[in-house]
């Protein structure tokens, strides 16, 4: 069995960088080239990914983004159009699914309706050569592994959604899957079931030691679970990462928008290190960019530095931004979220839009901020990330 | 927005990948080659040689045979003479005589008058093409070669015909006045049992779902009774009733009952359980909220009901017309028992058939007949699509307030239509077991004696329950099977679409017309299923087929209730798929494959139209006995043998219900 049940040392060490390099040990998953196509309607673009032994995936992105037309492809379910699949070294390209190496849990659960739990969890180990005596010790052992075991003679129906979630899990793993496959497993469950189970499977999943690929759209469930992130729209892949790695660090307009908020404004390059937004120039990095370059400026809520009310700034909201990206603002609205405020600023050297900021409950009380109050907040120059427009 | 940048950039160097089929794939596609040969056979190639055969004509070519007649010695040959010209000289064959069936045959002899199969004179006959031929005794010959005959044999000598195809039939059909008198007849009496029956059955449902009236289950039972008796046992009734002996005659007031009237309320007794059920579905689905805003804008209760009520059963209300409809115009028994001399189509086919072996004019009827079916069922269908989109999932369930008025005239007018559903069950219930109604009503048992009439005697009681069983085990077996297949096997998906498209297309089919089909593509002896014809087998395969959309809609519907990813969790579990099939997919599917099973018994039970041209002497069914009975003037006993079916349909009902319950306590105990 590749996967006992004794706890085996985790990989954890396993490389967290975006791109696997040559040296590396050989990905346990490899997809090349993968492309699939309805028609005219190109779901997957030209895919290619790796995934190393024991590794947590998120397949992240909108509905409709192919991430579990990626995962059914994995699957064997609906076979790619083109591109390879190598799991293990092991061509599994275009094996039929029960010819390939995993499990899967779905966010229906799809457990049998006229099984007991027993016998939804034995289906999978029934028929394979295993005594009824093993058979009856491997599903006494998952149940317990689930924290299910007083529920093995009871029926699906009698179980809540997130019962029912964790045993089509143990179903999934009674087989010792090298692969384990989640599509979108917490969609149907209440908030509060979702953050517990989110632990649970990420424990299991830490103690098994399985690569395990998950499919989501919940960027909160993605960014607690996943050791990589794969975020993915209109059918390819916009950026691969870690949580930390995605989320302050975005490569793409796509990804900043998509994991956490953002204040986006129409910003242009003037010099090396400078744009200029509103009425005001910046200080930011403008690597891929040259001057005169028409280019998107983006900024977090929570990097939004306040700097107090200034009393000499009331009446002169529109002093120009300091070398340190320091500018006055208004505080029009103000939005109590029980964690942080949320707080709509006018700053006129930004232009029209309002600057949506987050600032800590503490923050607020200390530098005495109040709606109608004009205060300086600085926008850190490594926090102002530049996007080509989109057309 | 550009466009171009859209279009699939696929780099198609190498062609699109294939999967590897795995064992279950290869098992799943063998399955459903077979059962989608089953429906090729069952249905397709019969309607399709059907279809030709009301295409083709056949005639006399005269100018395709030559003669030679040689002297007394029998060695001197008279000159080459065609039959065409020998008929232009003698006028032995008129023009109307020229034009047969398929069986025409023409005595060679009619072009020598002075024949004698005595004579020592010789004669040669020939072909003119290759496809000329003719028989001797029954030895077909064909071909340009010279052929010699003594005398003795040239008398047995006869000219088959030569097959075209064109609408000649359909002009013969059309130009012919009484054949076409009965399209007019047909849709007559069709249109205006549609009218009633629907009226009615709009009536029942809405006092069903709006009012509060007492004993509605007892209705709705009492109301689907006439599923399970045949077609012709209303026509029994009303025979009995108002026929010449009938006790109500005089409520006629001269009229007779043999004809339109007897039709239409036949009708309305045989077609009134289907329309109720489509139309209680159509209003059980209303949404209380439309009421309470129709309410709370002070509509008027007819306001509400022609705003509200009739709207939402608008779709309901249209395929029920088109059912009845249908069914009325496709029946058979009905019309045959008490239309008297009034002319239906249905009863046309059948006359041109089984009375004058006219198979290429019944299968002219059998097209015709299949325009209003074809009609019915695509508005049918759609219909049935928009119904659903109708449906929304937050629609709060009506609950009706108590109304003493108009709970009064629902709860009396529910009486009234099941009185005249129990009075004809009655009568015929009466008239099998009393001597001679209505004048000597002592009660004997001479009117079960069935062995001592025509019809088929207690034996064709026997083969219906013989049929009505493998119908049911079968018909559930190949119909659940071929569901599972369209609904839960990936790829094939062509195969799929043919596949359910011939599943569906039975219902658009009429029995007789079916029945007919099968004669002309079973009993050509150079089918190698041949043999079935004149068997059981023939009669369960009939039966299947007619029956088949509706079980067939049934089965679907219960899979598309298992979430779809059975399938793939068995799969990635390494289960075949047969496992899963008989573990969960058949027992979830259980309570359907039941419903399905009793669908086809009860009316394998009752089915005449099919199976009247297909039964033999060994195979007689009670349904044709009750047919065949009242032709000879049994009716009696044809209204005994009626019963004889009701009461099994009765006792199969009460079985369905008992092994359901049992088998669900057992395997169900999850819902």
């Amino acid at each position: 069995m590749r996967h006992a049940l004794s706890i085996e040392p985790t990989p954890t060490t396993l490389s967290r960088a975006a791109a696997p390099a040559g040296a590396e040990p050989a990905p346990y998953l490899k997809i090349t080239d993968l492309w699939k196509a309805y028609g005219d309607f190109v779901a997957l673009r030209d895919i290619s990914l790796s995934i190393a032994r024991g590794e947590f995936i998120c397949f992240l992105g909108p509905s409709g983004c192919g991430k579990t037309t990626l995962l059914r492809a994995i699957a064997g379910l609906d076979l790619q159009t083109q591109g390879t699949i190598l799991q293990d070294g092991r061509n599994i390209s275009t094996l039929p699914a029960s010819s390939r190496d995993y499990g899967i849990v779905f966010q229906s659960y799809a457990l049998f309706p006229n099984l007991t739990i027993e016998q939804n969890i034995a289906f999978g180990l029934e028929n394979t050569g295993r005594s009824k005596e093993g058979v009856k010790a491997r599903v006494d052992e998952l149940l317990a592994m689930v924290g299910l075991s007083a529920h093995g003679k009871k029926y699906p129906a009698q179980l809540s959604g997130g019962q029912q979630q964790r045993i089509a899990l143990a179903r999934a793993i009674a087989i010792s899957p090298g692969l384990l496959l989640l599509d979108e497993p917490l969609s149907a469950l209440d908030a509060k079931v979702r953050v517990h189970l989110r632990h649970e499977i990420k424990a299991l999943q830490r103690q098994l030691g399985v690569t395990t690929i998950m499919v989501t759209h919940d960027q909160e469930e993605a960014l607690a679970m996943a050791d990589r992130i794969v975020v993915m729209n209109h059918g390819v892949i916009e950026q691969v990462g870690s949580p930390t790695e995605i989320y302050r660090h975005p490569e793409t307009l796509f990804v900043a928008d998509f994991i956490g908020e953002t204040n986006q404004f129409p910003a242009k390059v003037i010099a090396d290190g400078e744009v200029e937004i509103g009425h005001s120039a910046f200080r930011c990095s403008t690597e891929d960019f040259s001057a005169g370059h028409a280019a998107t400026a983006v900024v977090r809520p929570v990097d939004i530095i306040p700097h107090g009310a200034d009393a000499h700034a009331v009446n002169a909201v529109d002093r120009p931004a300091t070398p340190q990206n320091l500018i006055d603002a208004e505080v029009r609205e103000m939005e109590f979220l029980g964690m942080f405020w949320r707080t709509r600023l006018a700053a006129p050297r930004l232009g029209e839009r309002t600057l949506v900021a987050d600032f800590s409950v503490n923050a607020v009380r200390r530098l005495s901020i109040q709606t109608g109050g004009v205060i300086q907040v600085e926008i850190p120059r490594e926090r102002l990330l530049l996007y080509p427009r989109s057309a | 927005m550009n466009m171009v940048l859209e279009a699939p950039h696929l780099p198609l160097t190498g062609k699109r990948l294939r999967q590897e089929s795995s064992r279950d794939d290869r098992i799943k596609l063998g399955f459903m080659a077979v059962i989608g040969l089953y429906l090729i056979i069952a249905l397709g190639a019969p309607l399709f040689v059907m279809l030709s055969k009301s295409l083709s004509t056949y005639r006399f070519d005269l100018a395709a045979f030559e003669f030679q007649v040689s002297d007394e010695t029998g060695a001197n040959w008279g000159p080459v003479l065609s039959a065409e010209a020998l008929n232009r000289e003698l006028r032995a064959v008129t023009d109307g005589e020229l034009s047969t069936n398929s069986d025409g045959r023409l005595a060679a002899t009619k072009f020598f008058p002075e024949f004698s199969f005595r004579s020592p004179v010789h004669y040669r006959i020939r072909g003119t093409t290759d496809d000329a031929a003719f028989l001797v005794g029954s030895t077909l010959e064909k071909g340009t070669e010279w052929r010699d005959y003594d005398s003795g044999t040239f008398r047995r000598v006869v000219l088959r015909p030569a097959r075209s195809l064109g609408v000649e039939n359909f002009a013969t059909y059309f130009s012919t006045p009484a054949l076409a008198q009965s399209i007019y007849n047909s849709v007559l009496m069709a249109s205006i049992s549609t009218i009633f029956t629907v009226a009615i059955a709009f009536a029942l449902a809405y006092g069903l779902t709006r009012s509060c009236m007492p004993l509605k289950g007892l209705f709705r039972g009492i109301l689907t009774i006439p599923i399970l008796v045949p077609s012709l046992l209303p026509g029994i009734a009303l025979v009995y009733l108002f026929g010449n002996q009938g006790v109500f005659k005089d409520w006629l007031m001269g009229y007779s009952i043999y004809g339109p009237i007897g039709i239409v309320i036949g009708s309305i007794f045989f077609t009134l359980p289907h329309a109720f059920l489509i139309i209680l579905t159509a209003l059980s689905v209303a949404d209380a909220r439309h009421y309470e805003a129709a309410a709370s804008l002070k509509a008027s209760k007819w306001r509400t009901f022609k705003t509200v009520t009739v709207p939402g059963a608008r779709f309901g209300l249209v395929s029920a017309a088109f059912v009845v409809f249908t069914l009325v115009i496709t029946d058979f028994g009905l019309p045959k028992v008490i239309g008297g001399q009034y002319g239906m189509l249905a009863v046309d086919i059948y006359k041109q058939v089984i009375g004058q072996q006219n198979f290429e004019m019944g299968a002219v009827v059998s097209v015709i007949l299949l325009v209003p079916a074809i009609l019915a069922f695509v508005v049918d269908r759609r219909m049935q699509k928009r119904q659903v989109a109708l449906l929304s999932a937050r629609a709060v369930p009506y609950a009706p307030k108590p109304n003493a008025r108009m709970d009064a005239i629902c709860f009396s007018f529910a009486c009234l239509v099941s009185l005249f559903i129990l009075g004809m069950i009655a009568m015929c219930q009466i008239a099998a077991v009393v001597k001679f109604w209505p004048y000597d009503l002592t009660l004997t048992t001479k009117n079960f004696a069935f062995d001592l009439m025509d019809g088929g005697g207690w034996a064709a009681y026997g083969n219906s329950i013989r049929l009505a069983l493998l119908t049911a085990l079968f018909g559930s077996l190949v119909v659940f099977a071929g569901a599972y297949m369209v609904e839960k096997a990936d790829g094939f998906r062509v195969g799929r679409g043919i596949f359910h498209f011939l599943a569906m297309m039975p219902m658009a089919v009429p029995g007789m017309v079916l029945g007919l089909a099968y004669i002309f593509f079973f009993n050509n002896p150079a089918n190698p299923l041949n043999a079935i014809y004149g068997t059981m087998t023939i009669l369960v395969v009939s039966t299947v087929t007619h029956f088949y959309t509706v079980a067939h809609l049934t089965a679907l519907t219960a899979l598309k209730q298992m979430d779809p990813e059975f399938e793939s969790v068995a799969a990635s579990l390494k289960q075949p798929f047969h496992r899963l099939f008989f573990r969960v997919t058949v027992p979830v599917c259980l309570p359907a494959i039941l419903n399905i099973a009793i669908y086809l018994f009860v009316n394998a039970m009752t089915t005449v139209s099919a199976v009247v041209f297909l039964y033999s002497t060994d195979t007689k069914l009670a349904s044709v006995a009750v047919l065949n009975m009242d032709d000879a003037g049994d009716i009696a006993p044809a209204a005994a043998m009626g019963m004889m079916i009701f009461y099994t349909n009765v006792a199969a009902k009460l079985i369905h219900a008992a092994i359901a319950r049992s088998l669900l306590a057992r395997t169900q105990a999850w819902r």
